[in-house]
Formats: C-alpha cells, structure tokens, sequence
C-alpha cells in the first residue's frame, strides 16, 4: 500500500539530483508540492481512502510531506549556493591592477620648518608678526641704526622699486627686521616675537638665491640679558633639531642693530654633513642684545627696556635638518624634489607629538 | 685681513701655539677665514748630511749615499746629478708624503741597493719648479734642523674677516692688541723715533674741502733711489698675497697693513706747482695707478696739483705722479679722511683697494704724526735720501670720549658676573684709560684706534613719534650705548661662550595661540588644499615683466629699478602667473599631471596681499577602469570651495559669476563672492593666449583665492542639529530652459519653492543634444523633500512638485520636459 509513496520520494529525490539549477529545481517543487503536485494529489485522495486506513495513510502522507518538502528546500540551498560561487568565479578581478589613488598633496619644506618655528617659539611665549615684502629703506635700514652711507646697506645688495612711501625710497626687504620695527612700534612691550617671511638680496648662485627665507625673533622686556638670548636659542635650536645635546657656540661678531653681537654655530662633522658632534662649528645664525639705537628709533627708551634679537635663514636650516644638499630646487618647483622633499598635510606640527625628523 | 704668524710676531710676545691663536680670533670677533701653513706639508723633512755618494754598484745615472739625517746614518740612492759627498741636502724619511706628488716615500731597494728615504728638489717640495738637482744648502745649515724653520717657511699666513665696526682691527698691530687683552700674550711697545727735518717739502698741502680731510701731513725725502725692497719686506708682503712693486711703494703698503695706517707716495717732481690741494672733483678724468680712467664729480673729493686731478682721495692715487725707478724725491702723504665720503666715492667709482677699505671704517685720528715718522725712516733706511720738515694742513680733530659701565650692567644686560678689576683689566688692555672708578662703575677715555666705542649718537626715529617719548629715548640711548659698547667688549674678551645660558622665563603656564586668525587661515588653506592633492611650491616673488603682463597690468611702479637677471625684473600680480610657470617646467619635464599651489603675496601698486593660488595641469592617470581626463575649470572650483569650506564660509551665502580676470578662458571662468561686493576667489581654464604665450600644452586650470579678504568666521555657539524623524523623499525633475541659462538658477528656483519643506536640491544631468531644440539644454535636477510632522502623501507630494515647477518656470522659462 505504501509502495506508491516510496516510488514518489525516491523520484523525487532523483529529480531533485537532476536539477541542476533553480528552474528545473523549481518544475520538481510544483511538480511535488504545487496545485498539481503528485503529493497534493495524494493529499486530495486521501478522502477516498477506506476509513479505516484513513488514519495510517494520512499519518504516512503528512511525514512523506515534510521529508519532501526538507529534501527540496536542502536541493535549493545548495542550487544557490552554487549559483552564487558561479557569480562570483564571473564577478572575479584583477586585485594586482593599481587603485585610482586621489592625488597626493604635500607641504613645501619651507613651510613645514616655518610651521617648527612657530610651535617651538610659540612653546615659549612668542607670537608671530608679520611686515611686507615691499618696505621703505626706514624699516628695511634706518630704524635698524644702519643710515644711509653704511657699509652693511651695500653688503645687503638691495632690490630698489620705483616711488616712495611716508617720503621713503622703496625696497624688496632684505631682512625680517621690519617685522621688529613694527612690533615695537604698535605693540608696547614686554614683546616675544618672530617674523619668518620672505626676503630680497639682489645675489644668484648655488649658495644664494634672489629671493629666500628668514625668521628673525625679538625679545623686549626689562630684565632680558644675554644669557636669556643664549639658553632661547640653545632651547629652540636643540628642539628644532631633535638633538639633546647639540653643542651650541656663541662667538662675538657685529650688527649694526645689536650690541653685543653674536654669531652661533652649531656642532657637526663637516664631511659627513651629521649634525652633533665632528668637532666641527658650522655657523648658523646672527643674534644679539638690541641696540639701544634701535629701541630709541622705536620711541623705547633703551633704560627701561631691553632684548635680544636674532635671524636665521629658513632654507639654510632646512636643509641641514634635512640634508638638503642644494638651494636651487627650494624654488624650481620640480614635482620629483617636493615630492620627495614634502611632508603630508595630515601629520602637520604638532608638539605633542614630536618635531624632531 | 691676511697676516703672517711672524708678522703678528713683530707685535705680540706670545708662548700660544697657531692653533690657541687662530680659536682666540674667533671667539673675540675676528673670525678666522682660514690659515694656510706653507711648512706644514715640509714639516716631515730635515736638513742632511750626504756623508758618501758613491756610484751606484749597477747604475751608470745613479748614486748609492749614506746620509746623516742628524738622526742616524741611512742609505739613499739618489738620481741627481748634483749629488756629491759632503754636501748639505733636505732629507725626506720613510712615509713621508711627497708634496708635488702626494706620493708616500716607503723603504724600498733600486737596484739592489736599499733606499730609506729621499733627498728632495725643490720642485719635489712644492716651492718652484728647479727640477735640475737636489737642493743644496750652504754648509753651516744644521744638520737634522726641520728645514722648513731653517728655510723661514714655517710661517703660517692667518686670514681674518673683519667686522665693518672694527677698523683698528684691519692692521696687524690691531690684532695683536685684541689678542693680548685677550689673554694672549702681551703687546709690543712700538714708538718709532722722530727724524730730524731738513729744509721745507717741495710740495705743500691745501684743504678747500674740510668736511672731507681735516686733517694732513707729508713729508719730502729728497735724494732717494727706489728699487726693489729687502728680502724682508718682500717676503712679508707675498706672505699676504701683495705682489711687490718697488720699495716705496712696499713701504706705503707695508704700513696700510701693519698698522692700517694707509699711505701714498708721490713723485715730488711730477708735481706740478708745488701745491696738492684736496678739493672737489669737477669732471675731470683722471688716470688711477690701476690704469684705468674715472671721472671725478663734486661728490668726491680729490687731490690736485696744478695740472689736475691726481688721486681720489683715500681711494686711489695717480698714474701721473706716481712713483716709478727715476723718482729722486718722494712727498709722503699721511691724511685723515671722513668715512662717508670715502665709501660713497669708493662705491660710486667700484674701486675696491685696501687704503679704500681702511678709511671707510675709519682710522686712527692720532696716529698721523707718529706714521709719518716711522714711514720717513723705513724710506730712508730703504731708499736713502733726506727728509724735510713735516708739512700739513688742517688740524688733528677734537676725536677724544669717555665712556662709563656700572659694573652691574655686565650681569644685568650682559649675562655674565665679572669682578671689576677683571673688566676694567680687559678695558685697560685694549687701551682704554681708567678717568674714574669706583665701587660700581668706571669711566674710561676712548683710545684713538677705537672710532666705534661711544660713537656720536645718529638716530633716525619714526616719523610722528609723540616728542616727549621720543626725547626721553634719545636721551635713554645716550646714555645706555656707550655702556652697551664697554660690555660688548668685557664680555668679548672673556668669551660669549662663557654666558651661562638661561632658558627664558614662562610668560603663561600653558602658551596661549601663536598664530593671529590671520594666520590660521593661511596655514588652514594650505592643509586643506595639500589634502585635497595639491603640492605646495615656493615660487619667486618676481618675473619676467612681458609674461607678468598675461596676468595684469604689470605696471611701472613694480618694475625693479635694478633687477638681477631680466625674467626677474616685475613683481608677480598673482602667484597664478609664477605657478603656471612652475607647471610649464614640470611638463617640460614630462610630468603628466601637475597640482601646484602657493600660499604667497600677490602685489598691486598700492600694497600686497596674501592669496591662496593653484595651478592644475594635465591629464589624470591613465587606468584601465577610469578614464584620463583633463583638469579643468571645476577642479579648480572644487578647489577654491575646499578652501573656502575650511575656512568657515558658509557655503550657501557664496555666489559665482562669470566675470573672472582676463587671464581666464572667459567661458570657463568664474568669481565666487558673498554678497554683491566681496570677492573672495576666481576659478577657470587658463585662457588659451596664456597657454600659448607660456609655452604650456594645455588643458591647465587655475585658481585664486583672497585669503585676506575672507571674513572672520562668527564665533557663536552651535545650534543643535536637524534631525529630522521621517524617511526624506526624492523626486527628479527634467526642465527645458534656454542654454544660457545657469543651472544654478534653476536650483535656486527650485529650492525657493518650498523652503520649509525642501531639504536639498541638485543638478543631476545636462542635455542639450540633437533631441534638444536649437538653444535649448535639458537640466535634471533632484529635489528632496524632508517632512518634519508626518509622512508626506502623494497629494502633498505631489502639490509640491507643482510648486517647483512652477517657481522655477517663472524664474527661468523652463518648462518640464
């Protein structure tokens, strides 16, 4: 009596093997289950069936129900799970092509040791000034005690344009120092300043270049001595470096805006280019109490304040924190040299992090 | 400033070694250039004995010696056909460095004899090219005596630079004086002896120009006969690189340097009239002893005879009456020159010379009379001959200050405690003179030599200064310079490095902002614009000015009056231009692509700013899943509005027309500004003629903006934000409109249509193919519609879309497609 229902799950079940994909899976579900299924029919027989066997054969029908409905939906799922590997054997790849990155954009060097000086003094109370690049000869000589016939203005090679501003002839500032008139002149002291910016010497060759770099700072305030001058440049100059113990020299020198004067080097071996120890001195910057002149061109009277000023070339220590051999590239321009010179905009300076290379 | 070490010699008693000396010169101020040692490279070789020079066993050209090196008798073979026994030669030992050859000398065996060292010719030695022989030396040279030192060549020549405040310094007696106040030996008395005069000079001095030479002397030696000078003198001269010339003019030169007391000598019979008259120059040309020819002007003041110009003074003297090997009479001149006029004249005529260089930083005032002297003698120990009286004109000036310290300033300004009697020794050694002194400060008399010590005080003070402040400063300084100098020079002497160093006191515990809001934004614009992939250059602030024309007016008043090279003569009106030659040397270059930006001044005629500039050239990387395509006009937009962004605008309140400078395809151009007036920043295609002009394949795009300009950002509190709860609804409109009709008009159309309910809109297609009527585009926009309340119906959504429809036909005459 139950032979029927063998034939039925054992066909099904072939027709299930059979099925290779979800079309032909699907003919053999309605074929079953559906309206017109071969186990619907059963179902609708079973009222025809004697009474007494009633009972048994719709026990029987209703298990051969569920393991053909079971059968069916485990054939769809793996019918499915074999349609999808075949999508993704189509849907395969050339991991090794390389991605369309966005471009890649970088910070000049320039910039970047400007951004260093800005952290580092500003670490220890400086703010930053600013003057133009096209001064008067009275801010780019005259306030800085350098009149009119002095040696130092034709040492400076300046560029001059035609006009005059406030009476004054002018110039392509051949120096920051604008910035410390200017500060002097609008913000009463005590004054902590620094004044990196452009600068103009009328010179051209592998060692200069017409347009180029300072950061000059200023220190005005009643009880500044010398030796502030020495442990703010021994401070900014061991930070800037990331080097601890960089030996630092003072040796006495002449400016016309400062008094006493000094020039600075730095340790380092002259033929390997490291910084630090060699036993070499290589001179780095010029510094120096303020001329009593300078404060007094200011309208500071010099027995009430005093500081110390100093400058350094932007691109020079650059480049010797880098071992950037030539000065040319700085503005050239050249993709290759500020993509190999630049640093990414999403690491800018920051302290806490470190500066150091 | 060059000087020989034995030179120094004659002026400082001394036990310090070269190396003390040139490390002590540094640290006071006169840094050391360099030093060449001539012996250093002998050092290794002795003066020898050559006991035997036998031929050798199995060579006919060659000697088998033994040699007493004072040390130990060697064997040597030699090559020379001047070798001979007996004779004194330099020897030069094992590993020993050849200096001609740089070869190094090594035990070996020539032909079976053993060779241990080698006697050397003077070729070999570096010292001429006497190749003949072996040097021979007399016979009392002692044997194993370092023969450099024997030879007198073991004198290194020291350079010096010298700072323009430190004239006195620009004389060997000068140094020598700031070494032995340094601790470094003691000075030499030097008080030359005076010569008796005989009978007047042949020549006489006239001053008609006192503001340029107060003060002159001069002295006739008659009976001289000039020829070359003495070995001595010579060999100081060479030592220093000054060729000699003849023993007069070594001796003016001699003591230029010696003492930094420059000299002339004329030829007293090509004097013409007997007079030399220091006047003004009135056009003449005259002929200086270099050869060449300059013109005199009233700004210059020269020394004439009757027959004219014959010296510029204090810069060079005269062909005319220079002295040559007939001159039988000699006037010496000894004069003091102002420093200005020397140095105006000097740099107006480009003479550089070493009387020049003196004078500009000035001289010792007081020294004439005792330099004319010691000049006589040296002529008539020299040259023979008999000196006359002195004449002279003018009057030595009043040059005599004092200068006071308080001995607490040395710590109080300086750095550094120094005990009194310590300062005022440093003082005393350079040749000060203690007038006071006591507990607390001293008050000292300049010595002569020292014109930048409490100098006359020059100030140049700004313009409009209120009067009393600017009173009581100049009185200040006055006061306080004088000081400053004395301290500079304690504190010198006694080494800067010395200062103990002192971090700067803290002026807040936490450091408050560095940068002004200024500030920040240059350094926001230049972070955003690297992270939006443009590289950051540093260009020239100047240009060639026809290529400065492309991108303005290039006008005259930023024209360089003396530009270094032409391409460097315009200063640039926007960094634009000077990127966009960036761009064309990196295509140049073969780079494809070129994202370039500059955060720099660009100049106008009434002042600068700062703009954020770029320049995007090329094409994008080729790939096989995305298209190359050329930069353009919207990534220099996409740019600017980055910018801008960062920068706090609020982007709605920004609006862009198509009036962009003329360096700008005027098509594919645009200005962004907020509200009718402020103009913020300019964006586009570089106009074709530029591109041509430069030399710069396109497509190139570029973009400015003003960073100066744009507006502080309002520091108020954060409203909180919309978060609206229901699902937004998007529907697409597509309107015909006209084609010269901005999409950005429709969208504002749109947006204004239901400003409550309308959340977002934009531009999703452009169509204005051939299913398009001539003139007409197609514009899709997307609307979104955000309720607030409840879910929005088809009826609401529906009367809103005719809203938009509606609003935007009547703002542009588009109708839905």
């Amino acid at each position: 009596m139950t032979h029927d229902l063998d034939t039925l799950r054992t066909e099904t079940a072939a027709d299930l093997a059979a099925a290779q994909d979800l079309r032909a899976w699907d003919a053999v579900r309605v074929g079953v289950l559906g309206k017109q299924g071969r186990l619907t029919g059963l179902l609708k027989e079973l009222g025809k069936v004697a009474p007494d066997q009633r009972r048994e054969r719709g026990a029987q029908l209703n298990v051969l129900k569920d393991e053909l409905a079971a059968l069916i939906e485990a054939r769809r799922v793996t019918l499915d799970a074999a349609a999808l590997d075949e999508r993704l054997a189509q849907e395969r790849m050339d991991v090794s092509l390389a991605p369309p990155l966005p471009p890649h954009g970088l910070i000049h060097p320039i910039s970047r040791t400007m951004e260093e000086m800005a952290a580092i003094f500003g670490a220890m109370g400086f703010t930053v000034g600013e003057g133009l690049d096209v001064q008067t000869d009275w801010f780019n000589f005259s306030a800085l005690n350098i009149p009119a016939h002095h040696p130092a203005r034709a040492d400076h090679d300046t560029f001059y344009l035609p006009g005059t501003r406030d009476g004054r002839p002018l110039l392509l500032r051949t120096q920051t120092s604008d910035v410390q008139i200017i500060s002097m002149l609008q913000t009463p002291p005590p004054l902590r300043v620094i004044a990196p910016g452009r600068t103009y010497r009328a010179d051209h060759d592998a060692t200069h270049s017409p347009m180029f770099h300072q950061c000059e700072g200023l220190v005005i305030d009643r009880d500044i001595t010398l030796g502030h001058l020495k442990g703010c440049l021994i401070d900014f100059l061991r930070a800037f470096f990331g080097l601890a113990t960089l030996p630092v020299r003072f040796r006495s020198s002449y400016f016309p805006f400062t008094e006493p004067s000094m020039e600075v080097d730095i340790g380092w071996n002259r033929r390997t280019g490291e910084l630090g120890g060699g036993g070499d001195w290589l001179e780095i910057l010029g510094s120096g109490m303020v001329q009593p002149r300078v404060l007094a061109n200011c309208g500071l009277d010099p027995r009430e304040w005093q500081g110390f000023a100093f400058g350094m070339g932007v691109e020079r220590v650059t480049m010797l924190k880098h071992g950037i051999p030539d000065l040319r590239p700085f503005y050239e321009s050249d993709l290759r040299w500020l993509t190999h010179y630049g640093s990414s905009p999403l690491a800018p300076v920051a302290l806490h992090e470190g500066i150091a290379p | 400033m060059k000087f020989s070490l034995s030179w120094l010699r004659t002026h400082l008693n001394t036990e310090a070694g070269l190396d003390a000396i040139t490390g002590r010169l540094t640290a006071i101020g006169l840094e050391l250039e360099g030093v060449e040692d001539p012996g250093a490279s002998l050092a290794a070789f002795r003066i020898a004995h050559v006991v035997e020079a036998a031929p050798h066993p199995n060579a006919d050209r060659l000697r088998a010696c033994r040699v007493d090196t004072g040390l130990e008798i060697v064997s040597v073979v030699c090559g020379a056909p001047n070798a001979r026994t007996g004779m004194r030669a330099v020897f030069a030992p094992p590993g020993s460095v050849i200096p001609a050859t740089g070869a190094v000398l090594k035990i070996g065996e020539i032909r079976g004899v053993e060779s241990a060292g080698m006697l050397l010719s003077l070729r070999e030695m570096g010292l001429g090219e006497d190749h003949a022989g072996i040097v021979e030396l007399p016979d009392d040279a002692p044997v194993g005596t370092p023969y450099a030192a024997w030879a007198g060549l073991d004198d290194p020549v020291i350079e010096i630079a010298v700072t323009p405040n430190r004239g006195d310094a620009l004389s060997v007696r000068g140094v020598a004086r700031d070494l032995a106040a340094a601790g470094l030996g003691t000075l030499k008395p030097w008080a030359p002896t005076a010569v008796p005069g005989h009978g007047d000079s042949m020549v006489s001095w006239a001053i008609d120009m006192p503001e340029a030479c107060p003060w002159v002397l001069g002295r006739t030696v008659r009976g001289v006969r000039d020829g070359p000078s003495p070995e001595w003198l010579q060999r100081r001269l060479l030592s220093i690189g000054l060729r000699p010339i003849s023993a007069l003019v070594d001796i003016t030169n001699f003591f230029t340097m010696d003492l930094g007391r420059p000299l002339h000598v004329f030829d007293a019979d090509r004097v013409q009239g007997g007079v030399l008259r220091f006047r003004p120059g009135a056009g003449e040309t005259f002929r200086a002893l270099n050869g060449r020819d300059y013109v005199a002007d009233s700004a210059d003041c020269v020394i004439a005879d009757d027959a004219g110009v014959q010296s510029l003074a204090g810069v060079i003297g005269g062909d005319a009456t220079g002295c040559t090997e007939a001159t039988r009479n000699v006037f010496i001149e000894c004069a003091l020159f102002d420093p200005v006029r020397v140095a105006l004249t000097g740099r107006r005529h480009a003479i550089v010379s070493d009387a020049r260089q003196r004078f500009e930083r000035g001289i010792d005032p007081a020294l004439l009379p005792q330099a004319i002297e010691a000049a006589t003698r040296m002529v008539l120990d020299l040259c023979g001959g008999e000196a006359s009286a002195v004449t002279q004109a003018g009057a030595e000036p009043a040059w005599q200050r004092s200068a006071s310290m308080r001995f607490a300033r040395l710590s109080s300004l300086g750095g550094m405690d120094v005990p009194p009697t310590e300062a005022v020794a440093a003082l005393t050694g350079l040749g000060f003179v203690v007038e006071a002194q006591t507990a607390d400060a001293v008050r000292v008399a300049v010595p002569s030599w020292r014109n930048d010590i409490a100098a006359p005080i020059v100030l140049d003070q700004m313009l409009g200064l209120d009067a009393d402040r600017a009173r009581t400063a100049a009185e200040g300084c006055a006061l306080t310079e004088p000081e400053a100098d004395l301290i500079e020079e304690v504190l010198r002497l006694r080494g800067l490095d010395n200062v103990p160093p002192v971090s700067l006191p803290r002026a807040a515990p936490v450091p408050p902002a560095v940068l002004t809001s200024r500030q920040v934004r240059s350094a926001l614009a230049r972070r955003t614009l690297a992270a939006a992939g443009l590289v950051e250059c540093v260009t020239f602030s100047f240009m060639d000015h026809t290529q400065a024309a492309l991108f303005g007016d290039a006008p005259d008043a930023l024209r360089l009056l003396n530009p270094i090279a032409s391409d460097l003569d315009q200063m640039r009106e926007t960094p634009v231009a000077t990127l966009a030659l960036a761009a064309q040397r990196n295509a140049a270059r073969g780079q494809i692509e070129a994202r370039l930006f500059e955060i720099g001044p660009a100049f106008h005629a009434a002042g600068q700013q700062v703009v954020a500039a770029g320049v995007l050239a090329g094409m994008t990387p080729r790939h096989p899943l995305y298209p190359s395509r050329g930069l353009g006009a919207m990534d220099a937009k996409a740019a600017v509005l980055e910018v801008l962004q960062a920068l706090g605008l609020p982007m709605e309140s920004l609006n862009v027309t198509a009036d962009a400078p003329e360096f700008y395809h005027p098509g594919r151009s645009g200005v962004v500004r907020q509200g009718p007036k402020l103009t913020l920043a300019t964006f586009g295609e570089l106009h074709p003629r530029v591109l041509q002009a430069l030399d710069l394949a396109g497509p190139a795009a570029a973009f400015e903006v003003y960073l100066d300009r744009v507006p502080e950002p309002k520091r108020r509190r954060k409203t909180p934000p919309d978060l609206p709860a229901f699902q937004p609804v998007r529907r697409d409109f597509a309107f015909v409109v006209s084609v010269d009709v901005a999409a950005d008009a429709v969208l504002r159309a749109a947006r204004g249509a239901e400003r409550a309910l309308i959340a977002g809109v934009n531009v999703f297609d452009i169509y204005s193919g051939d299913k398009m009527p001539p003139g007409q585009k197609s514009v899709g926009i997307e609307v979104v519609f955000q309720p607030r309340a409840a879910t929005l119906t088809d009826a609401e959504i529906e009367a809103a879309g005719a809203r938009v429809v509606a609003a935007v036909a009547k703002a542009t005459g588009g109708v839905l497609r």
